[in-house]
């Protein structure tokens, strides 16, 4: 069910239907924002009634909270067991964070109706819900205190996890409190703080809940999860995409020493062993027939000319205002500018990995993949057991960044065909994940700009060629246009009479996927790159440029035509005041116009995503034997309500190493179908020496909190080439800016 | 023939074929997790282990290399340094997925051991191979430079 004003973007498959929500009763901790309880059916109000939904208050005075979200590195964990214990008055020490069961019921995404992570909603889904949890437990511990003590309710406080009776001097922690409290009835409705009392919620430095596991070394991802007997798959996958296995040959590979089993799945052929080294050399010893017929077999010089093709003809329309091409026509002077963006490799960390148990009656998997739903539909389908036959146990993800949905299917198919004899783990080599991701999409964009005779912007055409990630599902994909190719480009937020944003979607056979901040990590480069064109073009500064086009609200203009499914629209455009006021923000911290060395410059680029506002200052060092340096980014953010400023930070500098090591060299290429990388060397990603110093500053908002994952990532891009431009005069139009490693 | 060195400041002997890396002989057969896969190539430092206190790769070292020696992994760890740089680490909020993280701790250590205050070019030669997907590398800097100033000893 769409929550108004946001920008709902579909979980890898669980897309949101509308009427497809079940709501099966009211429990504690479990909020349904009041338009969802009109629905509920009459009389299922209590036969839920689960009083450990969202936490557990244990004798021993710790607070489990129990996180609905995967957690991937992006700190949800330690958000939300924020946003719960701020209302529920707990000290941070007695905080602990569990990962909830497969249950959607319970534990859905309420943007995306599925149990699953991703979008960047995570916080902004749960802030209601989480804090309602806290609020409700807060009562009801009050309650058992009034109880026992035989005072008023009204004259107990709570701090920092204890309760008081100020005027008997009696005192009583949650643990001592808990059992009588869990008897008592849930209260309907409950009050929430007031923002201005909130003493976790935008502390300046909570220590990460998995802070010290992930320094210790104990933290557990899933790939270093065993059981007794286990047994580890590695998969021969096929050398080209849409190749299926022909045959096989297991001969040789079954008389390596440790080798269990040899099994054909969906996805090419099992090699199973008692050890990892084992498996390997018996799936080096494996001999597959692959059947090619069916497979794409073209490399990126021949997709890109058909690419460079359809960037000449009209595409389906994703934004119409005014009359572009009357404009461009009419205009004194028109620019153009074409980019080409390469596909992206997400390569996590911890590559895919996942452990399963089978047996007659259950399937047990040990997995970081965010898409929990997705996990349990697909071994439900696999295993022919019934959903709730399946438990998922969430472990730590290696790193997502769009890349961990739900590959856990693999092993399960595995378990399958070995049989119910022993636990399995499976996980993808770095060649593998290198040659075998979902990428994220290759594009090509061409922008042509009208002004006026006094230097005015008048006109904006752009037109987008790429895959769409989204496939063709028809929630999604509206007058032909997959709403995550466009993001960032049909919703600009500039003032400018006549806009015309198009879009191709070719379909060559690469598999494709999100990949962190979707389709604002093209369009926004070339948005923003191009606008800088046009400053300089017109003679203006490019900071007092964008904010002169930032003056009217893009909500309030009349749009012909904006291809968008209707829940998503209201949310699809910035608060432009808040747009105004980042880049306003960070180019006062930057010391924007401050006079800079020779070889140096420094650039702006603004961007709204996921609902949150982020500027971004860039300044670099091109010395003459031209190797690039980023010294520095200086960032304005506005995502909201700041739950963890200190996570907060994490993400902007974390998005900015994440963003600028793909403008600097990320590019999967194919070579008559095959992914010519294969490992960091030839897909570099950024390392500590060519990290910038990075400086944010977070506005203060009393919004309800929006997204921070992933709009970190697209300004980055933007800033730094329009930085290069400041300091040599050369315009970066494709990336990876050093191709080659 | 089982390969026996000291791992953890412990003897052990371990049933692996003697090529194996030894990365998958800490992993699989002493069932010590903390020291990740993440190449298997020497490229991202993530299986960082010390070796008679000399950071290795432990995805490219066969195991045979470390019989007779010593083995240290982020489990055993120990002393002002380790101490001073698993709570910088903590208190300055540097993980985020955190996979990277036991290797990026053990090639800090060995530079801490080495340059008692390493400047930001030390600190880039030494962490140079140790990539972190979710650049925390920010932190990791700052980190290193509070755990030479906070070390007892």
């Amino acid at each position: 069910m769409p929550i108004d004003g946001e920008v709902i973007l579909p979980s890898r498959r669980q897309f949101l239907k509308a009427g497809s929500t079940v709501v099966t009763g009211l429990v504690l901790g479990f909020y349904l924002p009041d338009r969802l309880l009109a629905e509920a059916p009459a009389g299922s109000g209590q036969d839920r009634f689960a009083p450990n939904a969202f936490l557990r208050v244990a004798p021993d005075n710790t607070v489990a909270i129990v996180s609905k979200h995967v957690e991937g590195g992006q700190g949800i964990y330690t958000g939300l067991a924020t946003i719960l214990a701020e209302e529920l008055d707990a000290d941070w020490s007695q905080i602990r964070v569990e990962p909830a069961p497969a249950d959607r019921g319970l534990y859905k995404n309420l943007q995306f109706g599925s149990q699953s992570t991703g979008g960047s909603n995570s916080i902004p889904n749960s802030y209601d819900q989480y804090r309602r949890a806290g609020a409700t437990a807060r009562a009801m511990l009050v309650a058992a205190a009034a109880g026992t003590w035989g005072v008023p309710s009204g004259e107990i406080t709570v701090d920092e996890g204890i309760v008081r009776h100020p005027p008997s001097r009696r005192k009583a922690t949650f643990g001592e409190l808990a059992i009588s409290a869990a008897i008592l009835p849930v209260p309907p409705q409950v009050a929430l703080k007031d923002p201005k009392d909130f003493k976790l919620i935008g502390a300046q430095h909570l220590r990460r809940i998995d802070g010290k596991s992930k320094s210790n070394g104990t933290a557990v991802f899933a790939i270093d999860f065993s059981l007794p007997g286990m047994v580890t798959a590695l998969v021969a996958r096929p050398p080209l995409f849409g190749a299926t296995v022909k045959s096989f040959d297991a001969t040789a590979a079954r008389a390596v020493p440790g080798v269990v089993d040899v099994v054909q799945i969906s996805t090419g052929v099992a090699v199973v062993a008692k050890s990892f080294p084992a498996a390997q050399r018996g799936r080096n010893a494996l001999h597959v027939e692959w059947d090619e017929s069916k497979a794409e077999k073209r490399g990126t010089p021949e997709i890109l000319n058909e690419y460079r093709a359809l960037l000449e003809t009209p595409g389906a329309i994703a934004r119409q205002d005014g009359d572009c091409a009357r404009a461009l026509a009419g205009a004194a002077r028109t620019l153009t500018a074409t980019f080409e963006f390469p596909y992206l490799a997400h390569a996590p960390m911890e590559p895919l990995s996942g452990v399963v148990r089978l047996s007659a009656e259950q399937c047990d998997i040990w997995t970081g993949d965010w898409d929990v739903s997705g996990v349990q539909d697909d071994a439900a389908r696999i295993t022919g057991l019934k959903s709730e036959q399946i438990n998922i146990h969430s472990l730590f993800g290696g790193g997502s960044f769009g890349r961990r949905g739900s590959g856990a299917s693999e092993v399960v198919e595995v378990a399958k065909a070995i049989g119910d004899h022993a636990p399995v783990k499976l996980f993808w080599t770095r060649e593998e994940d290198m040659r075998g991701d979902s990428y994220r999409p290759m594009y090509l964009h061409k922008l042509t700009a009208g002004l006026d005779e006094r230097g005015n912007l008048i006109a904006w055409q752009h037109r987008i060629v790429g895959q769409s990630v989204l496939g063709d599902d028809p929630h999604w994909i509206v007058n032909g246009v997959d709403i995550t190719s466009v993001a960032g480009a049909s919703n600009i937020p500039y003032d400018i009479p006549n806009i015309l944003v198009d879009l191709h979607t070719p379909v060559p056979g690469v598999p494709v996927d999100q990949w962190r901040s979707v389709g604002d990590s093209h369009t926004a480069f070339a948005v923003e790159t191009f606008l800088d064109d046009i400053a300089h073009a017109a003679g203006r500064d490019p900071y007092q440029f964008r904010y002169a086009l930032l003056a009217k609200d893009p909500r309030a203009k009349k749009i012909l035509e904006l291809a968008a499914p209707a829940p998503m629209r209201s949310g699809l455009f910035a608060k432009f005041p808040r747009d105004r006021q980042v880049l306003q923000l960070a180019a006062e911290k930057a010391g924007w116009g401050t006079p800079m060395a020779a070889g140096k410059g420094r650039g702006i680029a603004v961007h709204y995503s996921f609902h949150s506002s982020l500027a971004y200052v860039a300044e670099v060092t091109v010395p003459s034997d031209g190797k690039l340096k980023v010294d520095r980014v200086v960032c304005a953010v506005d995502c909201g309500v700041a739950i963890n400023p200190d996570v907060i930070r994490a993400q902007v500098e974390g998005g900015i190493g994440f963003g600028l090591g793909a403008i600097l060299y990320g590019a999967i290429t194919l070579k008559n179908g095959q992914v010519e990388q294969s490992n960091f060397n030839d897909y570099r990603v950024l390392r500590m020496n060519e990290m910038p110093k990075v400086e944010v500053h977070i506005v203060e908002s009393a919004e309800p909190p929006s997204g921070i994952g992933e709009p970190v990532v697209p300004p980055i891009g933007p800033a730094v080439s329009n930085a290069i431009f400041a300091a040599t005069g050369k315009r970066v139009r494709s990336l990876p800016l050093n191709s080659g490693a | 023939m089982p390969v026996t060195f000291v791992l953890n400041h412990r003897k052990v002997s371990l049933d692996v074929a003697p090529d194996d890396p030894l990365l998958w002989a800490i992993r699989e057969a002493a069932g010590l997790t903390g020291t990740k896969y993440g190449c298997g190539a020497a490229l991202c430092g993530a299986c960082t282990v010390h070796l008679d206190e000399k950071p290795i790769r432990s995805c490219v070292t066969p195991v045979h290399a470390a019989a007779g020696r010593s083995v240290t992994t982020i489990e055993g760890v120990s002393g002002p340094t380790a101490s001073a740089v698993e709570s910088a680490w903590e208190s300055m909020n540097v993980v985020q997925c955190g996979y990277c993280q036991s290797g990026q701790i053990m090639s800090a250590i060995a530079l801490l051991e080495q340059k008692p205050f390493p400047n930001d070019d030390d600190i880039d030669t030494a962490m140079n191979g140790n990539i972190c997907r979710c650049a925390t590398y920010v932190r990791i800097r700052a980190a290193i430079h509070e755990a030479a100033r906070t070390r007892k000893g």
